[in-house]
């Protein structure tokens, strides 16, 4: 069975989102959490920026969670650099149990998958699960060096900078993970590495497909159906896909890629990597759900999984997709969380410390142990 | 063999479906840019040969070509020619500028690697063909040339 309803109560306690300067003008700049103004983030390589972007999602997720870091009983997320190296390195600095995935840009959503499953069997409590892209490291390892003068094709799209961290946990929220759908890799013969849109849109129809079905659902029962980053061409695609399968995405099918930038940017078809839906679900989604504006989401990221040196070898582009249903949680939190005496650890947004503080809490944190 | 019917119609429709670069602003853009960099050229060639008299052709020419080749890649260590070739397109790739480019970006972008294998190794990945090609080719013309 593809899709896993989780059968006890599996809660996203909080999210945290950061992204870089070009998306923080973008139209969701009031959902994010943290605007970087530099995307060095002060270190010397875009390699050592993206594992610093990660770390520094996770310290602020849980932080802004109320929660330690010794509550947290792993890590599970990855990232787009080859040996997911982002990932495994911020592992190195916060010395807590690591589980690494790759799915491109469907990490988010495979990782969130699995953290519910992971609160739902009781293996773990609370667990952070967390993925990102930097754009000057994603175009080094895939593309053209960052200051070539080249064009790009109207197909193209533009790797975010940012990321996201959500708090999977069994302490009652507002935001409840009520379905899991992991997708199957589908290949329907493209191989431009500058058409991901169309390379992924036939896995993201599968899945989307698959999880109505078996969750016996319908489109109009969601609010709003979020794919990750098929960007302008990838979601018509996936439109006129889904019609084929006589299920028709209306108003409520959006596309992470298409939101997360200003249309007067030149990102083309729009944004991309993991990072993309990782922080539009973390920001936008999260807020509009404990606002209870959004009842029932689908957010369905979907990942090209080629490498550079298949593609030169001719190879088609494989793409995934993997669903994750978040509704919203009708019982009262806060008065649970009375009952459950934790009201103390609850924060508010402006508690949340700077950046700066944390990194140094953690370091003393980090040397005791 | 549905697989590959299926494969070729989703092809077929995706191409219907990709916006085309529309060429007429393309090639615009591309003129003025490429027709600048040119102007540019032989401004510097008439301004060294007005100095150095003494200079035959072909050295001012080789000092012109210096100059262009210099000022590419200041504009490219300082991140303005990505956004001027982005722009131009074609006009910055043709002119030796675009070759110029396309060497000091990854000897730039690779330095973080290190002087062997970061800029040594890499700073030909973009212009390595165009140097190949041009020695394959002049090898070739040169037999033709001998036996002709």
């Amino acid at each position: 069975m593809q899709t896993y309803k989780l059968k006890n109560k599996v809660y996203i306690l909080e999210g945290f989102s950061m992204v870089g300067p070009l998306e923080g003008k973008g139209p969701l700049k009031d959902y994010f959490d943290y605007i970087i103004q530099d995307d060095t983030l002060k270190e010397k390589t875009f390699e050592k920026s993206e594992r610093k972007l990660l770390y520094d999602l996770i310290i602020n997720a849980v932080d802004k969670a109320g929660l330690k870091m010794s509550d947290i009983d792993f890590f599970i997320g990855g990232d787009l650099l080859n040996q997911i190296v982002s990932s495994s390195f911020a592992a190195r600095e916060l010395n807590l149990p690591f589980i690494g995935l790759y799915s491109a840009c469907a990490t988010m959503t495979e990782s969130l998958a699995i953290s519910g499953i992971f609160v739902d069997n009781k293996i773990a409590n609370n667990i952070v699960a967390s993925t990102c892209t930097h754009f000057s490291s994603a175009e080094r390892q895939y593309r053209f060096p960052l200051e070539l003068g080249n064009q790009r094709p109207p197909t193209a799209q533009w790797t975010i900078t940012g990321g996201g961290a959500s708090i999977v946990s069994n302490i009652p929220s507002k935001i409840r993970i009520n379905a899991v759908t992991f997708g199957k890799v589908i290949d329907y013969g493209i191989s431009d590495v500058n058409n991901m849109g169309a390379a992924m849109a036939p896995a993201a129809c599968d899945t989307i497909k698959l999880h109505l079905k078996n969750t016996n659902h319908k489109v109009s029962d969601y609010d709003i159906i979020l794919t990750g980053d098929l960007g302008k061409l990838g979601s018509e695609i996936l439109i006129d896909l889904m019609e084929h399968e006589n299920i028709i995405l209306g108003q409520n099918y959006s596309d992470c890629g298409c939101m997360i930038y200003d249309k007067s940017e030149r990102v083309f078809m729009g944004g991309s990597g993991a990072g993309c839906s990782a922080s539009v679900l973390n920001s936008y989604v999260l807020y509009k759900m404990k606002k209870g504006d959004f009842k029932r989401v689908l957010v369905v990221s979907t990942g090209a999984l080629m490498s550079t040196t298949t593609s030169q070898q001719g190879d088609t582009i494989p793409g995934i997709a993997h669903a994750v249903e978040l509704v919203f949680n009708d019982l009262d939190a806060e008065k649970n969380r009375k009952k459950m005496g934790e009201t103390s650890r609850l924060k508010r947004k402006e508690d949340v410390k700077p950046l700066s503080n944390l990194k140094k809490t953690d370091k003393k944190k980090s040397k005791i142990n | 063999m549905d697989k590959e019917k299926r494969n070729v119609n989703y092809n077929i429709y995706v191409e219907s479906k990709v916006p085309k670069t529309r060429a007429w602003p393309s090639l615009i853009k591309a003129f003025i840019l490429g027709g600048a960099i040119c102007a540019i050229g032989q401004g510097f060639f008439d301004l060294y040969t007005y100095f150095f008299p003494s200079l035959s052709e072909s050295e001012v020419s080789t000092c012109m070509l210096m100059t262009i080749i210099f000022i590419t890649c200041l504009l490219t260590g300082i991140g303005v020619y990505d956004v001027i070739g982005a722009w131009g397109g074609a006009g910055s790739v043709i002119p030796i500028t675009g070759f110029s480019n396309s060497i000091s970006s990854p000897a730039i972008e690779f330095k973080k690697e290190g002087i062997i294998y970061g800029i040594c190794v890499k700073m030909f990945t973009i212009a390595g063909p165009v140097i190949v090609c041009g020695v394959v080719g002049s090898i070739i013309c040169g037999f033709i040339g001998y036996f002709i």
